[in-house]
């Protein structure tokens, strides 16, 4: 039987513009705040590997090889560091390293660090080089960017299913409401239906992005960092730390292909269905019994399309359920109470591990004062690599 | 010579401008902003809300307040022709500035936009305030443009596709140093205007009276733990 995972140190900086200082000592930043979490900066010598997420270093800071980096700048050497990059997904992906390396054996204790410095380059730039994780001759070198690969894809979902712009400024406000309360989001400002979406100036203030898409149905570019260390509960080094461990009881991928234009339907996002699917049975729970989601949000017709592939709502239906206040703090599911990718920020690389975060503070019952879900036990995290094509689930439980 | 008859001779000559009829925006954030041209009665609130951005470096808000501030002190003291700011103010409270002039018939000098407010596009809006006023209301035809920060050169140069003038240097240059001019035309204000500038006109009295009295900010996000007065 493989080791059961837990989650005991959790950190995380406060997203926002951190382009005056290293990238490195961004992501050590939120590590550091892990260890302190877990008892104190001494467990750092417990360590018996490290994975790190970042996308895209090299292009936002000349920095490569940003795991050597970090072990040095912690002064954790010898210990073994990889990174991992899988887009906007290298987060969930390097905690689902760090789960497979306990549960393999190979490690009783894993740091997780993941961050990106991004608003070193201009909107502009920042936007082309996420474009980079696209087909690089059929997307890519078509001018293809991931805003208007979404607006599209929303465009698409409002003609099949009677979508409304004014429905993607619910999410957006929902979010903005729940960033509000975070004191690490991004974004920390309520936004109001009137003023985006129904008001006379509503059109200029929530300008356009990508048709149909506007400036309160995207994320904002965001620099960041969030980290986690990973225990094997079974292990002696457990009760080295201080905090009760959060379980891992599912974690699982799935890819779909590279070019959305072979997917069959563009709607339907296979690798968010699968991976979910995984998680759900790895953890033996089912979608009616998580109790708060973080759902990748880049884009808030994400966050639709995701609360349907992983069961939270029919497909087609699940702006009717925003409607109804179903996702809302109190409501049905509550998704994204961090305030999401589209308050809290989206520093692509830290983004998986900042949504893990955010659920072990739920489950923790840490989170501030009007964010906090009642009681909840099972918290569900979807961080979306490339569009949709590499996708990993991650469901915690509070024992 | 009598004292006043050289202080005259010190004023530039002065023009009378088209007045800039104030407007509401309700921004995102559903804070109402009034927006109004800004009379001398202003300028000591003015001046209070732009110097503490001297001493912030990032984001070039040191250049931007100080250049800001000699403009407005300036404009005050009758040393710069046609000169008109335009403040966003929310319950009173200064959210942003912008300075500009008018030079001649048919040409506009945009001077400087501050945001006190940031996150809300309270800068973008008032440029864009702006620019309305220099093509709608005083009628010039063109508006020359530099920027003195990456912000405001992707906000301007970029965003409004401005037409750069600057292959015309030394014979066309901005008054701020001679950087690259870039140029708003009333052609691409007519295909910008309807996406890039709001507001709502005429403004309910009780509304456009909470700006009548300015205030300075107690608190600014680019300063943080400073607070008026302490």
């Amino acid at each position: 039987m493989a080791a059961r995972v837990g989650i005991v140190g959790i950190g995380h900086c406060r997203f926002g513009n951190s382009s005056e200082y290293d990238l490195v000592d961004v992501i050590a930043y939120a590590a550091n705040a892990a260890f302190r979490d877990a008892g104190g900066l001494k467990l750092r010598k417990e360590v018996d590997q490290v994975f790190v997420g970042n996308m895209a270093g090299g292009l936002f800071n000349r920095q490569t090889s940003v795991a050597s980096a970090l072990v040095s700048r912690m002064d954790m050497e010898p210990v073994p560091a990889e990174l991992v990059e899988n887009g906007p997904a290298s987060g969930a992906s390097a905690i689902r390293m760090g789960y497979m390396a306990i549960a393999s054996g190979m490690a009783d204790v894993v740091l997780v660090a993941a961050g990106e410095v991004m608003r070193t380059v201009s909107g502009w730039e920042a936007t082309d080089i996420v474009a980079t994780m696209a087909h690089h001759d059929a997307e890519y070198n078509m001018g293809l960017t991931l805003p208007g690969f979404a607006g599209m894809f929303t465009r698409l979902y409002m003609q099949k299913y009677g979508m409304t712009e004014r429905d993607l400024a619910l999410v957006a406000v929902k979010n903005h409401a729940n960033g509000a309360k975070n004191e690490y989001a991004h974004v920390q400002i309520p936004v109001t239906i009137e003023a985006i979406a129904d008001g006379p100036e509503a059109s200029v203030v929530n300008n356009y992005v990508a048709e149909p898409l506007r400036m309160y149905s995207t994320c904002p570019i965001t620099d960041g960092s969030a980290a986690v260390i990973l225990v094997n509960m079974d292990s002696a080094k457990a009760k080295l730390f201080r905090q009760k461990p959060i379980r891992i009881a599912g974690i699982a991928s799935a890819t779909d292909t590279h070019c959305v234009h072979n997917r069959k339907d563009p709607l339907v996002l296979d690798a968010v269905r699968l991976s979910a699917e995984k998680a759900y049975a790895m953890a033996g729970v089912g979608p009616k019994d998580i109790d708060v989601a973080e759902l990748h949000d880049a884009f808030v017709i994400f966050e639709l399309l995701n609360s349907e592939e992983v069961g939270f709502f029919e497909r087609g239906t699940s702006f009717l359920g925003v409607r109804k206040g179903e996702t809302e703090i109190g409501g049905r599911i509550p998704i994204n109470t961090s305030g999401g990718l589209k308050a809290k920020g989206h520093p692509v690389g830290a983004t998986g591990v900042s949504q893990v975060f955010e659920l072990c503070r739920q489950l923790r019952g840490e989170a501030e004062e009007g964010r906090q879900v009642k009681d909840p036990r099972y918290g569900m995290a979807v961080n979306f690599g490339g569009f949709g094509n590499n996708v990993v689930t991650t469901i915690l439980a509070k024992d | 010579m009598a004292i006043d008859a050289l202080e005259m001779k010190l004023r530039p000559p002065a023009d009378t401008l088209a007045p800039y009829p104030p407007k509401l925006i309700t921004l995102a954030s559903g804070e109402k902003m009034v927006v109004r041209e800004c009379t001398l009665k202003d300028v000591g609130a003015l001046l209070e809300t732009v110097h503490p951005l001297l001493a912030v470096a990032k984001d070039y808000y040191d250049i931007v307040a100080a250049r800001m501030y000699s403009e407005i002190l300036g404009w005050f003291r009758y040393r710069v022709a046609n000169e008109f700011v335009i403040v966003g103010a929310i319950d009173g409270v200064i959210a942003g500035i912008v300075t500009s002039r008018h030079v001649k018939s048919g040409l506009g000098m945009s001077l400087h936009t501050l945001t006190i407010k940031r996150g809300l596009r309270v800068g973008a809006q008032l440029f864009a305030a702006k620019m309305e006023h220099h093509i709608d209301y005083l009628k010039e035809d063109e508006v020359h443009i530099v920027a003195e920060s990456p912000i405001g050169f992707k906000r301007w140069m970029i965003e409004y596709e401005l037409e750069d003038r600057s292959a015309q240097y030394p014979e066309l240059r901005h008054e701020l140093g001679g950087v690259p001019t870039f140029t708003l035309t009333r052609k691409l204000w007519d295909g910008l205007r309807a996406v890039k500038c709001t507001g709502s006109r005429p403004i309910d009295p009780a509304l456009l009276k909470t700006a009548d009295k300015l205030i300075p900010p107690s608190e600014y996000v680019q300063l943080p733990n400073w607070k008026r007065g302490a």
